[in-house]
């Protein structure tokens, strides 16, 4: 463990140095030099880099890395820009009193916005570095080269200063230009412009990942393994019925065990113990007599009839071409389907956990949140401390695919820490971890296709109705949007939103459109929603993708050949191209003709769009009559994220992408009765097993160095659901429109 | 009522006063400070918090520890270190797996076991034995590329 003194800011000088144990590399302000560092604050160079006096660079990244490595992307980014080897470039992230808040981990925006300040800075300070050493040196700045990190005389190098000899011990105390943004959407430049791409030599590059080792050797410090002096051990009580709030705690059911102390307001009912395992017990012996709450939740069995009954909340209709009605109306041929995609749930490897240290004028959270500033927010408010009273630090948890379980965990321990006045760690159980974590939206898509009588499409609408992808917000920054907060009666403030496929087809009249309903429950639920993953991406890609086959199905078109007639973007289009190319595409009609035998085999085809990147996907199945199971075999997958920034990197975030949506495809379906989630573990909620992990992952990289590198964190999973099922229409000539794609589904439609 | 309880941890005899249904997991973690096995479920279900116990791949969160009393458990920290690594732990770096990484115990402890009794296993014998461990983050692929790679580097 990393021993450091934060002091910089301010607020903890009054209260002396607050010293903190944690697994994360910084940088004391003595290794600088200056005393006294300019504020944290965006409009300072010194807010993201600094230069050791031994020339190393720390690089502060107020975004996340959740395990894909963009922490590595963005030392690369620094390390170019600055002339400084990669080796010696040090990256700080999610430590509020180091880094600017540039909205965490969020949309997979990591390299593509969260790099734009950084690549800004490094150029910057390279400027003036050669600025320096120009004066230094007395030659003109543009006789002026940097290798490495040390600047010479152009054809005199043994006149040469480095950047630690430069600036080494000392802050750059620099203005920059800053839009005024927090989050994503922050940006700051200096006077120096980027280097071209074309000059790029460590961007490009495959340096491996900072903490694989230390995950190897069992020596990285997880979020679960934070100790402080004096913490106790935390652990919640949901309500058995959602909507149920506590009427009588007998706090003589856990009496037998040593130092448990119970914490209950309204419907917050947490424990504390000194050793972790007298909590877990404790969980279990307390006695909560709860209220009589009516079950909120419909059958199971008619969840997708609540979706299509449920009043409309809100609809948007963000596409809108050409004639719709006279296109139906002088259709030849209509070609109609609807689809439907569960909830899902997050199941991140271990249940959320964080620890709250909450006096009575600051606090300290280490949080395991993929954002962490803003989950330093709402524990500020929930603690009713001002902000910059509380410091919140990241480390690295459990998994994190979006806004999970991690964003609640952070609330109850400082709630329970401010009730027993102690530093308290809260974990959840595995029963949290699957049942009251935020879920992925259920939905139903409806799409209409017209043909004319040479089977042209001329019409085209595909409309989502679902619940809203976000019945609490993107980050846990206020308490109202965390599960303690609705369980203690903040109501759930639902904002309505959804979205519609990510495509350029060009149909002559065409309509997206979304619908919202209300949720199934206005206070703390189980099946809440938050962003998963490529929120809403992967379920309405698997509908709209499955549609296009069916409507190449109908007129017994080849999958490609359809696809290419009437795709328009020309990076969709070589995307697509390039899945089939590789895949060795046999282009014919689905499904296949020769159907016979026990093993059954096929290919699909999918792709999608997402924030700038294309992703397309030839899938290969093999199908198992006898039992309906269907074995992804090989995916092919083509990639265009613009401008790579480190190749290795990508094909395992895409490799991850693909096998984590071919395990949402095949069988993650949230279960639930009327009264509460039922699928609490890894046997009623199964992911995929490494025993039915495709053979191959063949990748496709297409760089595009004239672009803007975009997000690949979450792109490639969009199309995997749509590729499986259209493979299994290849193979079976069944067409599979509820996901998860069972076995037992598919056997019942092959019976 | 606590116990005092004995047994060998990478090497060390190690001493603990505990209650002795807690599980091994949390005397590991708690009690001797380890910050490597992981709890995941809690249920043996997942691997995260897998140790060998006298060279068995076992699920300690779900390990009484009065059980482990007198054995040899060994962790993934015990299995090799940066100067020595443990040939999965080699490869495993060389692949670069981790996403986030809190799985990796699992999936070494447990190939460390099927490597030791069957050096040069076929595909289907690396997905067979290590079936049922889980990885959320779906590195999959990689695990099992750094797998076959330890088993060629036996």
């Amino acid at each position: 463990m990393t021993q450091f003194s934060i002091d910089r800011r301010s607020v903890f000088k009054g209260a002396g140095a607050l010293v903190v144990s944690i697994g994360i590399p910084g940088v004391a302000a003595a290794e600088i030099g200056k005393p006294v560092k300019p504020a944290l604050s965006p409009d300072q160079l010194d807010s993201w880099l600094a230069v050791k006096a031994d020339g190393d660079v720390v690089a502060y990244f107020g975004k996340m890395d959740m395990g894909q490595g963009v922490d590595v992307a963005i030392a690369q980014i620094v390390g170019e820009e600055l002339d400084v080897p990669f080796e010696r470039i040090n990256v700080v992230m999610g430590d509020t009193a180091w880094t600017v808040n540039q909205g965490g981990a969020s949309g997979s925006t990591g390299i593509q916005k969260g790099g734009i300040p950084l690549r800004n800075a490094a150029a910057e300070a390279r400027r003036v570095l050669v600025e320096l050493a120009s004066q230094r040196l007395g030659v003109p700045a543009d006789r002026i080269e940097v290798t490495d990190g040390v600047v010479a005389v152009s054809g005199d190098p043994a006149r040469k200063l480095s950047y630690g000899e430069l600036i080494g011990g000392r802050y750059f105390d620099l203005a920059m230009t800053w839009n005024g943004k927090i989050g994503n959407d922050l940006v700051a430049e200096g006077q120096a412009k980027p280097k071209p791409p074309s000059a790029y030599k460590i961007v490009g590059q495959s340096p491996p990942r900072f903490d694989v080792p230390a995950k190897v050797f069992g020596k990285l410090d997880y979020v679960t393994d934070i100790k402080v002096p004096g913490m106790l051990h935390g652990r919640m009580i949901r309500p058995p019925v959602a909507g149920a709030v506590p009427v009588a705690v007998d706090d003589g059911s856990v009496q037998d065990l040593p130092g448990v102390r119970v914490v209950c307001d309204k419907g917050f009912v947490g424990i504390v113990a000194e050793r972790e395992w007298d909590a877990v017990q404790a969980v279990e012996r307390l006695h909560v007599t709860w209220s009589e709450a009516a079950p909120p939740f419909p059958e199971m069995a008619a969840l997708y009839d609540h979706i299509r009954q449920a009043s409309v909340v809100k609809r948007e209709v963000p596409v809108a071409t050409g004639e719709i009605d006279p296109a139906f109306a002088s259709a030849a041929r209509i070609v109609e389907a609807e689809y439907e995609w569960p909830f899902q749930s997050h199941a991140s490897m271990g249940p959320a956990c964080a620890v709250v240290d909450a006096r009575a004028d600051r606090a300290t959270l280490w949080t395991g949140s993929q954002k962490p500033h803003f989950a330093r927010d709402g524990v500020a408010r929930a603690l009713g401390l001002p902000q910059d009273k509380v410091h919140g630090i990241w480390v690295p948890g459990p998994g994190s695919y979006g806004r999970n379980d991690a964003g609640d965990a952070g609330i109850d321990a400082a709630l329970l820490s401010k009730a027993v006045d102690r530093p308290v760690r809260v974990q959840g159980m595995r029963y949290e971890g699957h049942g009251w974590d935020p879920k992925g939206p259920a939905s139903i898509h409806r799409a209409r296709a017209a043909l004319d009588k040479d089977g042209a499409v001329i019409g085209y609408v595909f409309e989502s109705k679902g619940f809203s992808r976000i019945d609490i917000d993107t980050n846990e920054s206020d308490p109202s949007y965390s599960l303690a907060g609705q369980l203690m009666g903040l109501p759930l403030k639902s904002l309505q939103g959804f979205g519609v496929p990510a495509e350029s087809y060009g149909f002559a009249s065409k309509r997206s459109a979304w619908e919202t309903i209300a949720p199934l429950l206005d206070r703390g639920s189980p099946l809440r929603t938050a962003h998963l993953r490529d929120p809403v991406g992967p379920q309405i890609q698997f509908a709209s993708e499955s549609f296009i086959d069916e409507i190449a199905a109908a007129t017994a078109t080849d999958p490609l050949a359809f696809r290419l007639r009437y795709l328009k973007a020309p990076r969709d289009i070589a995307v697509v191209k390039a899945a089939a190319e590789r895949a060795q595409w046999d282009p014919r009609p689905s499904p296949r003709p020769d159907r016979s035998g026990d093993t059954l085999s096929g290919r699909g085809i999918a792709y999608a769009q997402r924030s700038g990147a294309v992703v397309a996907i030839v899938a290969e199945v093999e199908i198992d009559r006898r039992t309906g199971k269907v074995w992804a075999r090989k995916f092919t997958v083509a990639h265009d994220c613009g401008l790579i920034i480190n190749p290795d990197g990508l094909r395992r975030c895409i490799e991850g992408n693909v096998v984590q949506g071919t395990s949402r495809a095949l069988t993650e379906e949230v279960a639930f009765d009327r009264a509460k989630v039922t699928s609490t573990d890894w046997l009623s909620y199964p992911i995929l097993d490494i025993s039915e992990t495709p053979e191959a992952v063949d990748i496709v990289l297409i760089n595009r160095p004239e672009l803007p590198p975009a997000g690949a964190g979450e792109s490639s999973i969009r199309p995997v659901a749509a590729a499986l099922a259209n493979a299994v229409f290849d193979a079976t000539g069944v067409r599979l429109r509820r996901a998860p794609l069972t076995p037992q589904r598919l056997k019942a439609a092959l019976a | 009522m606590a116990e005092r309880i004995a047994f060998e941890l990478n090497g060390e005899t190690r001493t603990v006063e505990v209650a002795p249904d807690t599980p091994l997991l949390y005397v590991l973690r708690n009690e001797l400070g380890l910050s490597n096995p992981h709890f995941g479920c809690g249920l043996a279900q997942c691997g995260a918090c897998t140790v060998h116990v006298d060279g068995a791949p076992t699920r300690s969160c779900s390990l009484p520890v009065s059980q482990a009393a007198g054995t040899k458990v060994m962790t993934l920290a015990g299995l090799g270190t940066p100067e020595h690594p443990h040939r999965l732990q080699a490869a495993f770096i060389a692949e670069q797996v981790p996403q986030c990484g809190y799985c990796l115990n699992g999936w070494i402890m447990t190939a460390a076991a099927l490597l030791r009794d069957t050096p040069h296993p076929s595909e289907q014998q690396i997905r067979d034995g290590l079936s049922g461990l889980k990885c959320r983050c779906g590195t999959h692929m990689a695990i099992l590329r750094a797998v076959r790679r330890a088993a060629q580097a036996a």
